[in-house]
């Protein structure tokens, strides 16, 4: 099991240019299948051994693909979701950073009358240690199979917990980039409901930051949980006002700071990791806590 | 990206949104010129990206041309110091000259993006004029809300809902509702990420205007939105943030402390920030390098660091997953041998290529503090800044 990529998933990336390239050797190295390529104009090619195709529809009737990760640059990443949305893909990833907000406006509209789950965008993507199906960029190295999942606005800081976790023997069934933008397909809370589901997960955790007021959507869900979440927010020192980098990491309102959001997850009864290098060793006091480990 | 009030009405007006008779001046003698054109008692207002202008002293009103010449000669060139600019101020180099206004009622109406609803938002209060998180915590009752859907976008049910919630009746339903029309139209074909008027005013001979506006352009459209990119007054800007992103470094925001950081990620570079207040010391500014995969882009992100005065100490923490950590191995090597950083640095590499990273930091013989973890990086870079 494991959410949203297993041992069925049959990956097709559209955009193979250099980036697209390396991560489908990356992913194919680790064990993946990919099964597809699309770059409109290159179709017949074949690039890391891939064959790429022009249209998602025609790679996914060739093919049989059932997951697509992302990479077309941000003017036409939109146009590219939609793409995957209406040729039935059930899952779209999304790695693009800097896609307008008008055009994830349209998108996330256009996704709810739809199938098709959008992860990200502007996010590192998802893996399943497990099942050797990884579909985004993060280094895999640092992952063992495991069973806690692991849900992040960041990519970076998904490898700095999923590194911890492993330096303390601790596996993880899934991590899931869900991105730093403010309009994202699926939520924190959404991406809960996902490993609270499966099976193969025993516990999450859960690393928000600054902004919005999505960690707060999340510890609403967080309190009909049965399984235990540990929590980090990213941005305590943030003054507000200005953008951390991402679009949607900017303090506006008492709501958006990192106090606000602890304070939530906390009264929902998450476990806080005050600081980023403790992301793991909060996570293994709870297992111990819960009888876990 | 902000665009100046006078931007602003100028950008709303060609929508359709009312605003006071008025024009920039960049001198004391444009500005005379302006109020003897509008033969009337004018308001003189500082040009900056701030609010609280007013109180700054950013804000004058003249009776006469020479009373706005006056205003205008103390205004430009002042660093308007507010709530919102710390104690460097900013500077103004232009006034908006406009003329007075009677009013009868201040209102608020703004268009923002509602992330969860994933659409933009209308919001309206009765409210006007001040700040509107504040009525939001004091008096939510006072808010109203209409979404726009992008499917059919802003309705006139809704206008006339935001219009009827908030007093704008009779003679006043028309114009109001068509004003939120504009405003709704302008942020939509402009990619505004903000569309503020702040107070909308209801003047005393029944007219409905935008006494005052915000409005911000989502940095991500720039390449479909160049005439207002172009317009970018960048002196309001902090100039190291500036030089950053001429570098192609779009994420750097310069703060109050000493340790200066280069992180690759928005999460990480926060969390490396955190983890320095948490052993104590202080960041000198957030850095995510991203994943330019080139050791220039590195190398130019040190050097607007180590140039800092503020920096006694700097921390390279990356987590390479799209972004190789030996490319910023590299990049670390050649600005510590050109001295662009000739503060203690402190570096942590982990992910992708780290072997051959830490090899070319091997290599280099170049005196570096090496950290292996997290917590350990931030505590040498605050030891090392003393």
């Amino acid at each position: 099991m494991g959410v949203l990529l297993n041992e069925d998933t049959r990956l097709l990336i559209q955009g193979m240019g250099a980036a697209g390239a390396r991560e489908a050797r990356n992913s194919l190295d680790y064990g993946t299948t990919v099964v597809a390529g699309v770059t409109p104009g290159r179709g017949g090619q074949e690039i890391e051994g891939v064959p790429v195709f022009n249209t998602v529809r025609q790679a996914v009737e060739a093919t049989g693909a059932n997951a697509s990760l992302i990479f077309v640059p941000a003017p036409g990443a939109a146009d590219a979701i939609l793409e995957a949305a209406d040729s039935g893909i059930p899952v779209a990833i999304c790695i693009t950073e800097g896609i307008p907000v008008r055009d994830m406006v349209a998108v996330k509209r256009y996704l709810r009358g739809s199938s098709t789950r959008l992860i990200g965008p502007n996010c590192p993507g998802v893996i399943n240690p497990m099942a050797r199906s990884r579909a985004g960029i993060m280094p895999v190295d640092v992952y063992m199979p495991g069973s806690v999942g692991v849900i992040s606005r960041s990519g970076t800081l998904v490898y700095e917990a999923v590194d911890q976790l492993t330096r303390l023997g601790i596996g993880q069934s899934g991590s899931v980039g869900v991105g730093g933008d403010p309009i994202i397909g699926t939520s924190q809370r959404e991406a809960l409901e996902l490993f609270e589901n499966d099976p193969d997960t025993a516990a999450v955790v859960l690393i928000g930051e600054i902004g919005g007021t999505a960690e707060q959507e999340a510890a609403e869900y967080l309190t009909q949980m049965k399984k235990p979440v540990a929590a980090f927010i990213a941005g305590a020192t943030a003054p507000p006002g200005r953008r951390m980098g991402h679009a949607g990491a900017i303090i506006a309102g008492k709501a958006g700071t990192a106090e606000a959001k602890k304070l939530a997850l906390l009264q929902a009864g998450a476990a806080i990791a005050q600081s980023p290098s403790d992301i793991g060793s909060t996570m293994q006091t709870l297992l111990k806590e819960r009888g876990l480990l | 990206m902000k665009l100046h009030e006078y931007q602003a009405k100028a950008l709303l007006a060609k929508y359709g949104v009312p605003v006071p008779r008025g024009r920039v001046a960049s001198t004391a003698e444009e500005a005379a010129a302006v109020a003897s054109e509008l033969e009337k008692p004018v308001v003189v207002k500082a040009q900056a990206h701030t609010g609280g202008r007013g109180k700054g002293g950013g804000v004058k009103l003249a009776a006469s041309p020479a009373e706005a010449r006056a205003a205008a000669a103390a205004i430009i060139g002042m660093q308007l110091v507010t709530h919102q600019t710390g104690p460097q101020g900013l500077p103004v180099h232009s006034v908006l000259v406009e003329e007075q206004i009677e009013i009868a009622r201040e209102l608020y109406l703004s268009v923002i993006i509602d992330n969860s609803a994933g659409m933009p938002v209308v919001i309206a209060s009765a409210a006007g004029g001040m700040d509107i998180e504040e009525v939001a915590a004091t008096t939510p009752d006072q808010i109203f809300q209409q979404r726009v859907d992008p499917t059919v976008g802003f309705q006139g049910y809704q206008a006339r809902a935001l219009a009827f919630a908030t007093g704008l009746e009779g003679d006043l339903l028309r114009p109001a509702t068509a004003l939120m029309s504009a405003l709704v139209r302008a942020f939509e074909e402009n990619d505004a990420s903000l569309a503020e008027i702040n107070p909308l005013v209801v003047t005393t001979d029944g007219r409905v205007l935008a006494a005052d506006a915000k409005f911000s352009i989502d940095d991500n459209a720039d390449y479909r939105q160049r005439a207002s990119f172009d317009a970018r007054d960048r002196s309001q800007e902090d100039a190291r943030e500036v030089e950053a992103q001429d570098h192609g470094i779009e994420n750097y925001v310069k703060l109050d402390g000493n340790i200066g950081c280069l992180v690759n990620g928005a999460g990480l570079a926060m969390a490396t920030m955190d983890a320095i207040m948490f052993e104590g010391g202080s960041p000198a500014n957030f850095l995510d390098i991203g994943t330019q995969n080139n050791p220039d882009a590195v190398v130019a992100a040190l050097r607007i660091i180590g140039a800092d005065p503020d920096v006694s100490a700097v921390l390279v923490n990356i987590f390479g997953g799209l972004a190789r950590t030996d490319i910023i191995a590299e990049g670390v090597v050649i600005a510590k041998r050109e001295g662009y950083i000739p503060q203690p640095t402190v570096v942590r590499l982990a992910g992708t290529n780290v072997e051959a990273g830490m090899k070319v930091l091997d290599d280099s013989g170049i005196e570096l503090l090496r950290a292996d973890g997290f917590a350990e990086a931030a505590r040498m870079a605050v030891k090392a800044a003393g």
